[in-house]
């Protein structure tokens, strides 16, 4: 069985979960014989080609023989506007953003047939336009190739799988890993929601990265339920060592990591803080990460009076990450709305006590980890002070923990995406 | 002599917590849950207790004293009755007149102190077989302990406490290929005599009643009455041991448990061989065959019938033994709130809520199971506990408690000034 499989981004180029969770699934199926043709829109070179092959699109010639793609093309170019839409916003493409605008990077674009498309890979300004020269480069690389079954992953690449399979009819599967109202709340970009509703509704498969996102997907996307299936992601820490950090205080360490946007609700986080601070002294608070709510979050801190407490790290990169999970005592994801969230499960691993929203995908899949309401300010403040003052609790959430997330293995999750190909394909011949 | 069948129910509600925050710890020493506690206890009361008790006094005076049971209430149930439901104190204190029926000992707060504490295991004793001898005339003879707990150890104790049987579990690990169905003795002091519980009879009622996946369902009276005379063949007395709730709480009267109930003792007394016994009468009909050696505590609990449901992981035994460790000194307080406090406290419920084992099994655990995970169960128990011990702390200052440690540090600076 082999599959074309159309992603943004792939080990070590990574801004977000996207790329992590796309090369641990190749490697899953990988070992369960599935071949994997994975295109991305830029790539390096240096990917990790060990259990899949890389196509670098902008390595491949248009054709003028992709006649089809033509009225295709109109709707790509109505989408084509967008300037602002980022879905994942870190701190370097955010200023990169704000200069390209400035520079009116914004032209008009053309596609000449017959040359190569550059593609910056990244989540930038001229995202649309890469997103519908990703789709051109797609169709040509369907028909160059030999497959049995087309995947997807996030809106970024729908269009490129769709492309692939109007050309070629094989069945098409997209992976969602994060919806448009996970990333915008209600205020949502309708170019990037028409863009996934056309990918989920002309794909034959869709498979959420959870419950949650599944019911996301059936409520505000119209899909028949019988269409979606929830795929847990996992997590593979091969290469990922433990680390040894020596303190510097006495006090414990209580620690929010990840990007400091609505969706991770920093907010509730300090709030809880604040709660926990006014009874137990001998905490520090920690946040992690950057974001265009980190202002207000300093202001709020500030505000509180607690800034001697509660500190700011930026934004991490490489092994911070690991040496951030070192030194916490606590690890809290509050996030208000999570597809998935695999940094609780990095946090396990680093045997960290962990508590996540309920609100979150990974709840789903977690027994050994504190669930609690995103807004719940009162519960949360609770689990921090339980796991900072009963030692039992904290013991034993990182003992089962630790083999909780050891149990979460791509292998199953492969299995399972590898059974859905398996069914599209037979269905696909009759 | 004829065939004995033994009915014996247990009445339990539990005095379960509030959502109770660390930052209410040493502010508001409150800890209950007043309006759950009696919504739950007026709907369990008028779906369960006061149908099924009617139902009860209908059967024995039907079948004029030949129909008897036994109950085993809890204190903390009996504490709730009063305070929110006293007509079912009332319909119980009407079957006990009719003198078929035999109430049983237990501890108090159905708590897990015979595991821990003989002192408070027999002060709690005492204080439920006063309650029931005020409340219903008769003093208990019969011990059932919480969750029909039971060891060698713990019989010894009953036995001193001049009780002349008690209940447990008819555990296979223990029995191996002996029957439920005699009467056993412990292996300490051979006057307790033992009734086993038969689970399988028991639980066909209790949890399979109404489980229509089950082989057998639908259960019917007369169904039943054949499976009793297959396992009296030999055998001398079959012990149907159930929480009383079954009736109506448990399975719902829809699912026909009341009609079950109702033409059970008719069909059984039908067998000429049969009669119905209280635990007392089978303690004194029956000659017990040998004794039983149960060096490990067992109970009734899940597939492993021992007391990992309420002591199996860190966080039960982390809670446990902080409420424990306040022990000698809530006694030594005198202080009646801090007693009533330390005693709800040490309800069984409380432990299970903290149960791991649901994550594998045990539709039952989520059932009675006011928490939705273990930690959440064990953050507010904690919670609640710190501010006990605070309050336990500030009534008896730490010199006033006799403890090795604290003597030492006293006399030392003494000596020195002596000099």
């Amino acid at each position: 069985m082999r599959v074309l499989m159309f992603g943004w981004e792939f080990p070590p180029h990574i801004s977000g979960g996207l790329g992590t969770a796309c090369f641990g699934l190749t490697k899953g199926l990988a070992n369960h014989g599935v071949e994997v043709l994975f295109v991305m829109p830029s790539a390096e070179g240096d990917e990790d080609q060990s259990s899949v092959r890389i196509i670098n699109a902008s390595e491949v010639v248009v054709q003028e023989t992709v006649k089809n793609v033509n009225d295709f093309l109109e709707k790509v170019q109505f989408l084509r506007v967008g300037s602002n839409l980022v879905p994942y916003l870190d701190p370097v493409q955010f200023s990169n953003m704000v200069t390209e605008q400035k520079e009116g990077q914004i032209e008009d674009y053309k596609h000449y047939f017959g040359e190569k498309y550059k593609f910056s890979g990244k989540y930038g300004a001229n995202l649309m336009e890469e997103v519908a020269r990703y789709a051109m480069v797609a169709g040509e690389i369907a028909l160059k190739y030999d497959f049995d079954v087309i995947h997807a992953h996030d809106w970024l690449t729908y269009l490129a799988g769709v492309a692939a399979k109007k050309l070629t009819g094989k069945p098409l599967v997209v992976h969602i890993h994060a919806t448009e109202f996970d990333r915008s709340g209600s205020n949502i970009n309708t170019e990037v929601y028409e863009l996934e509703k056309l990918g989920m509704k002309e794909a034959d498969m869709v498979i959420a990265v959870s419950n949650l996102t599944r019911n996301i997907v059936i409520s505000k996307y119209g899909l028949h339920p019988d269409k979606v299936v929830t795929v847990h992601n996992a997590v593979d820490f091969q290469g990922v060592e433990s680390m040894d950090v020596s303190r510097g205080i006495d006090d414990k360490i209580v620690t929010f990591l990840g990007r400091i946007t609505f969706q991770k609700g920093p907010e509730y986080f300090i709030e809880a803080a604040n709660k926990v601070l006014k009874r137990y002294p001998d905490v520090r608070f920690v946040m992690a990460g950057s974001g265009d709510l980190l202002n207000r979050s300093i202001r709020r801190v500030a505000k509180l009076g607690i800034s001697t407490r509660f500190h700011f790290t930026g934004f991490l990169k490489g092994t911070d990450v690991q040496r951030m999970f070192a030194y916490s005592d606590v690890y809290v994801m509050p996030s208000v709305s999570e597809p998935f969230g695999i940094s609780p499960l990095e946090a396990m691993r680093a045997n960290v006590p962990t508590i996540i929203s309920k609100q979150s995908g990974v709840a789903e899949v977690l027994n050994h980890a504190i669930k609690v309401d995103f807004w719940d300010i009162d519960a949360m403040a609770d689990a921090i002070y339980a796991l900072l003052s009963y030692p039992a609790i904290s013991q034993m959430a990182v003992r089962n923990g630790f083999d909780e997330v050891n149990s979460l293995k791509w292998d199953n999750a492969a299995a399972r995406v590898a059974d859905i190909y398996a069914t599209l394909i037979k269905k696909a011949k009759f | 002599m004829k065939k004995t069948i033994c009915f014996y129910f247990q009445v339990h509600q539990p005095d379960r917590l509030r959502v109770y925050r660390f930052f209410d710890i040493g502010k508001d020493s409150h800890y209950y849950d007043d309006f759950a506690n009696k919504t739950i206890l007026r709907r369990v009361a008028e779906r369960c207790y006061m149908p099924a008790n009617q139902l009860m006094l209908d059967l024995i005076r039907q079948h004029k004293g030949a129909f008897k049971i036994a109950y085993s209430i809890s204190g903390s149930a009996l504490d709730q009755f009063v305070r929110y439901s006293p007509e079912v104190i009332d319909s119980f204190k009407e079957l006990a007149k009719t003198g078929c029926v035999e109430f049983l000992a237990e501890t108090y707060s159905h708590s897990l102190s015979s595991l821990i504490s003989p002192e408070e295991f027999k002060e709690q004793v005492i204080q439920h077989s006063n309650t029931i001898e005020l409340l219903f005339g008769k003093k208990p003879k019969v011990f059932r302990n919480t969750e029909l707990i039971y060891s060698d150890k713990i019989g010894a104790m009953v036995a001193d406490m001049g009780f002349s049987a008690m209940l447990t579990e008819g555990a296979k690990h223990i029995l191996g290929w002996k029957s439920p169905n005699y009467v056993y003795t412990n292996a300490i002091n051979p006057r307790l005599k033992l009734l086993l519980k038969n689970f399988n009879l028991s639980d066909d009622i209790a949890f399979r009643f109404s489980d229509r996946s089950w082989a057998k369902w639908p259960l019917t009276s007369d169904k039943y009455v054949t499976w009793l005379s297959n396992s009296l063949e030999k055998d001398e007395v079959v012990n149907l041991f159930m929480d009383y709730e079954t009736f109506g709480e448990h399975q719902s009267a829809s699912s026909g448990i009341f009609q079950f109930l109702k033409y059970l003792p008719e069909a059984i007394l039908s067998n000429s061989n049969f009669e119905f016994c209280t635990p007392s009468e089978v303690s004194v009909k029956h000659q017990p065959v040998a004794p039983l050696h149960v060096p490990f505590a067992i109970s009734w609990a899940d597939e492993e019938r021992d007391t990992s449901a309420w002591l199996g992981n860190e966080l039960q035994n982390e809670a446990f033994n902080k409420i424990y460790s306040a022990e000698k000194k809530v006694k030594a307080s005198n202080n009646a709130s801090l007693l009533a406090d330390f005693r709800k406290l040490q309800e069984s419920d409380h432990f299970y809520y903290m149960c791991t084992k649901f994550f594998s099994d045990g539709a039952v655990h989520n059932y009675f199971n006011p928490y939705d995970t273990p930690y959440e169960a064990f953050i507010n128990y904690m919670n609640v506990v710190s501010d006990f011990l605070i309050r336990v702390d500030k009534t008896v200052p730490e010199k006033e408690v006799e403890t090795g440690t604290i003597i030492a540090e006293k006399t030392k600076p003494k000596n020195k000034s002596k000099k």
